[in-house]
């Protein structure tokens, strides 16, 4: 009895929901899913690959300026790299040079005054991995690496003057990982400078070691 | 003096203005700043098999190879090459040329070709660097360009002229008009408007710091190297209004080349 009380109502009910939900189902029918995920799946194209081809870092050494002493030099660099083969630097460093072997024998004279003594350079080149290679240590770690030879021109800020600066020289790139690199470098820096009188080519060589990350 | 010190101040903001510029336009191009990546580019490869390098370059040797069919996820490029993963973990470098014959997932053919002709003369920035000869010294100009249109654009330049008698920074701004815009060797023409800060050797016998004005006109040529790659070369012709009676006229010559995105 109880049953078919139930029955009798909710068949109408039934009746009625689906003929409410038939003309919405219909209409509903050639759109797309009811509910619409929160998130959207991201679909990757060639446009997401992550370009490393920019290098940046740090670098410290020795420089020895000529007349000058050698002393500690500290400097930055931004590399891009156009191929496997070529690569483009810019550079700045700045090391802080002594007094020449004339003014420390004569006593007094003083040919710069301290703000004069600081050296710094800029400059820009071009590299060419010469000999890309990997190295092993032990038997279970191989690393990229490179020796490069690199050259270019820039400016030295030197004694209240600036003077044009063709800089070459050698370096060793080690990959610790693929963006983390170590950089051991040898640069000459030539210029001319009238500083001690006559005008004259001075060669003032840097060794460096440093840090560099790409992206 | 401290005009000089002034002057260096401003050089060097505009070298890190120029490289902070550079960096942020690759950074937005390269989606440098999307960190937190949870998926990578996947490709179907269609010829017979890719080679796996152990380094980013020709010489280094092919430790693994993944045959056709498979998917490989492309994690990073780094100049020519594009550093893969198979589905068994393996991560390797691939050449551009071989990772073009391969299929996204939806079936389409991979765009991954170098920038070409056709970006040169759709580009809106460019920058570069340009050695020469300024009067007899030595001179190396920095700038930055921004193009309105195929024809049109404005550029702002920093320069260190370096002589013997004196070293000079200079600023300008100025306008280029490029006529033939699609020519891989393509002339232009400028106008424009500066300010130079002389400082003489401190060598030489006194004399005083100036900063003058000045105006040019110039003409050049754009040739189009290769990928994002333009060699430039151009003649300026300078007037600078000196203090003095008459003003100096100075003819500039320089070359070196560019990048564009």
């Amino acid at each position: 009895m109880e049953s078919r009380i139930r029955s009798l109502l909710l068949s109408p009910m039934l009746g009625l929901l689906i003929a409410m939900a038939m003309p919405v189902l219909a209409a509903e029918e050639p759109q797309e899913q009811v509910i619409q995920p929160e998130l959207d799946r991201r679909v990757y194209t060639e446009a997401d690959i992550d370009t490393e081809d920019f290098e940046i870092g740090a670098f410290a050494g020795i420089m020895s300026v000529e007349d000058f002493g050698s002393n500690p030099v500290f400097g930055i660099r931004a590399a891009y790299h156009i191929t496997e083969d070529f690569f483009l630097e810019g550079a700045y460093g700045q090391t802080d040079t002594e007094k020449t072997s004339y003014e420390l024998l004569s006593g007094a004279a003083q040919l710069l005054t301290s703000d004069q003594r600081k050296y710094q350079y800029y400059n820009l080149s071009v590299g060419y991995n010469l000999f890309p290679g990997e190295a092993f240590i032990g038997s279970k770690w191989a690393f990229n690496t490179a020796l490069y030879i690199i050259g270019g021109v820039g400016s030295t800020d030197f004694a209240g003057d600036s003077r044009f600066t063709i800089n070459y020289g050698a370096g060793y790139r080690f990959l610790v990982t693929d963006f983390i690199a170590l950089h051991i470098d040898v640069r000459d820096h030539v210029f001319d400078s009238d500083l001690l009188g006559a005008e004259k080519t001075t060669h003032n060589l840097e060794a460096h070691g440093g840090l560099t990350v790409f992206f | 003096m401290h005009l000089k010190l002034i002057a260096m101040w401003i050089w060097r903001f505009v070298v890190l203005a120029l490289c902070l510029q550079s960096a942020a336009v690759v950074a937005a191009k390269d989606g440098f700043f999307s960190f937190g990546k949870d998926g990578y580019f996947e490709v179907t490869i269609t010829d017979p098999y890719i080679e796996l390098h152990t380094g980013p370059g020709r010489g280094y040797p092919i430790f693994h190879v993944i045959d056709r069919g498979e998917r490989i996820e492309v994690r990073k490029q780094r100049t020519d090459w594009f550093k893969v993963r198979g589905t068994g973990g393996q991560e390797g470098w691939v050449s551009r040329e071989q990772l073009s014959h391969t299929l996204t997932l939806a079936g389409e053919p991979i765009q991954i070709d170098e920038p070409g002709m056709g970006d040169f003369s759709k580009r809106r920035w460019e920058m570069g660097v340009l050695g020469g000869d300024f009067s007899g010294a030595n001179v190396l100009t920095f700038y930055t360009g921004y193009a309105f249109s195929e024809n049109m654009s404005v550029e702002v330049s920093g320069s260190q002229i370096l002589g013997s008698f004196s070293d000079s920074l200079m600023a300008n701004v100025n306008l280029v008009a490029q006529p033939f815009p699609a020519w891989r060797i393509s002339p232009y023409f400028t106008l424009g408007t500066g300010v130079i800060d002389i400082n003489p050797r401190v060598t030489l016998i006194q004399a005083e710091d100036r900063t003058d004005q000045l105006g040019h006109v110039g003409v050049g040529v754009r040739a189009y190297l290769t990928r994002r790659f333009v060699l430039r070369a151009e003649y300026k012709s300078y007037v600078i209004f000196t203090s003095r009676s008459d003003n100096e006229e100075i003819q500039e010559w320089k070359a070196g080349f560019a990048v564009f995105f």
